[in-house]
């Protein structure tokens, strides 16, 4: 197996992009990123996305992307697993290079939620979960999470104020990221005090969702020089599975699919959670943050919290999480996160975080979770040179 | 249309009458029943089990932007049930206010309307969860 870099990076802001369409957003990423790359061709293009058959009445995006960023011909398809699908398509563009079919290799996540903000974009979402034996019961997405959130204050005696830190560092991270959905602060009066969506769940413990497009371009390492002096290296790439429903898992309070993909990761990278600078872990809700930090290894079982509380998720503290305002405050176009997690990671170990830099980033970790839980997506990202 | 119905009718088994199945080998009692034990993976053919419907409730919330067939029912309480011979699984709750609500709270299975799909669609049935009432002796 080959070893393999990244050596380009591109990324639209998240927001509500009324005037560009899927296919331009994917192409924004995807030009940026061959810019950055320093590339003209590539060998192949994976394309991470959820919902555009749902929202857009747009299948059989590979192509569709490939054609319309000037790469016709290539070999192109696109990668489904709920809001991981942009982590599963970067680990097919890390297989492919790993494998030594392919060598130059785009990797782009995609999501133009806009096109549709009412029902058809529910429904697309529930489609994460399952259909037969939880949608049917009138079960939403924020639904899911807080029968998880709630059942973890019970058994843990935790309160929903606890959370409140995963919130305030998302948004306070997010005020220096200029492609971030909400660049403002929040207090933590304001997390109190906010709208329940579905009790315990508030407006600010939920990511908002909005459209975006990242991309990056791999090769192997060897070859990362002729292209670039900032390489970041992939040390560990590991994707797990969970049951689908929430009410089929072992443990309803662990992530399994959580620590099944970084024990890989960390074995593949021979490293261990105490290694890693920084992790942009996937909170689509402060649950989601909580068991995610549990079952990597940074917390004990019902102590996630504590991190927060502690202030050790910070950008100075012990394990710096959502450094550039993560899911929470970047926002969550979700076939696209997986890829801005780890566009944001290259950035950390290239030293090009600006206000948000955590200093002397060696090794990155980053982790893209499908629905509540059943789909998980561990990397392990490291700086080559400086 | 006539594919959606055949969708639901063949699950009628299961929300009418909470069917599952009991592994041949290891006899760990599954709902939704499965093709592969969950257990100890197990695929010869699974015996079918009707669940008693009795259970507790392992975690609720309540649902205030309901999706597409379901707003008439808005705000709904909606919860994993533990029942009682071992599987959870995710259901409406029923005839009970959502502050009345509680972890650990007796329910039992009850048939209703799960949704409706426009004036001219299907009504789908199946079960949802009431506290449990008191059995007269």
């Amino acid at each position: 197996m080959r070893d393999v870099s990244i050596i380009g990076i591109g990324q639209t802001a998240v927001t509500e992009h009324w005037n560009r369409s899927l296919r331009h957003l994917a192409y924004d990423a995807v030009a940026a990123a061959m810019r950055d790359a320093n590339i003209e061709r590539a060998d192949a293009l994976y394309v991470g996305n959820m919902l555009s058959g749902e929202i857009s009445g747009q299948s059989h995006l590979g192509t569709l992307i490939a054609d319309f960023a000037g790469l016709r011909g290539i070999e192109a398809v696109k990668v489904e697993a709920a809001c991981a699908s942009a982590a599963a398509a970067f680990r097919q563009a890390y297989i492919g290079v790993a494998s030594g079919l392919q060598d130059i290799v785009i990797a782009v996540g995609v999501e133009k939620m806009t096109d549709d903000v009412g029902t058809q974009l529910s429904a697309g979402l529930a489609g994460a979960a399952d259909a037969d034996y939880e949608v049917i019961h009138g079960i939403t997405f924020v639904a899911l999470n807080a029968l998880i959130m709630k059942r973890y204050m019970h058994e843990y005696n935790v309160a929903r104020e606890d959370f409140a830190g995963f919130a305030i560092n998302a948004h306070a991270n997010g005020a220096g990221n200029p492609n971030a959905m909400f660049q403002k602060p929040i207090s933590r009066e304001d997390f109190a005090r906010c709208g329940i969506v579905s009790d315990p769940v508030g407006l600010l413990d939920a990511s908002p969702m909005a459209d975006g497009a990242a991309a990056v371009i791999l090769c192997p390492t060897e070859q990362a020089r002729e292209f670039t002096d900032n390489a970041i290296r992939i040390k560990a790439s590991a994707l797990a599975t969970d049951a689908l429903s929430v009410h089929d898992r072992r443990d309803p309070m662990w992530l399994q699919a959580a620590e099944d993909s970084a024990q890989r990761a960390y074995k593949q990278a021979g490293v261990g959670p105490d290694d890693i600078d920084f992790f942009e872990l996937h909170d689509a809700f402060t649950i989601m943050a909580a068991l995610s930090l549990e079952a990597s290894g940074f917390a004990q079982r019902g102590r996630g919290t504590w991190l927060a509380i502690d202030g050790e998720i910070g950008p100075e503290g012990r394990i710096p999480i959502s450094t550039r305002g993560g899911l929470k405050a970047r926002g969550h176009p979700v076939g696209a996160t997986g890829l801005y997690q780890i566009v944001e990671a290259a950035q950390q170990l290239r030293g090009e975080a600006g206000d948000n830099q955590i200093k002397n980033a060696t090794l990155g970790m980053t982790q893209n979770i499908g629905g509540s839980g059943a789909t998980i997506v561990t990397h392990i990202f490291e700086r080559v040179n400086q | 249309m006539a594919t959606e119905i055949a969708r639901h009718w063949r699950l009628n088994s299961q929300r009418y009458r909470l069917v599952g199945e009991v592994c041949p080998k290891c006899g760990v009692k599954m709902f939704p029943p499965r093709d592969v034990c969950t257990d100890c993976l197990d695929d010869s053919r699974q015996p079918d089990f009707e669940f008693s419907g009795h259970g507790e409730v392992y975690s609720f919330t309540t649902v205030h932007n309901a999706p597409e067939g379901y707003q008439e029912s808005a705000p709904y309480t909606v919860a994993l049930i533990k029942l009682e011979e071992g599987p959870l699984l995710t259901a409406q709750l029923t005839d009970v206010e959502n502050s009345e609500v509680e972890i650990g709270m007796p329910v039992e299975m009850v048939t209703r309307k799960l949704r409706t799909q426009g004036e001219e669609g299907v009504i789908i049935y199946g079960y949802k969860f009431r506290p449990r009432l008191p059995v007269a002796h």
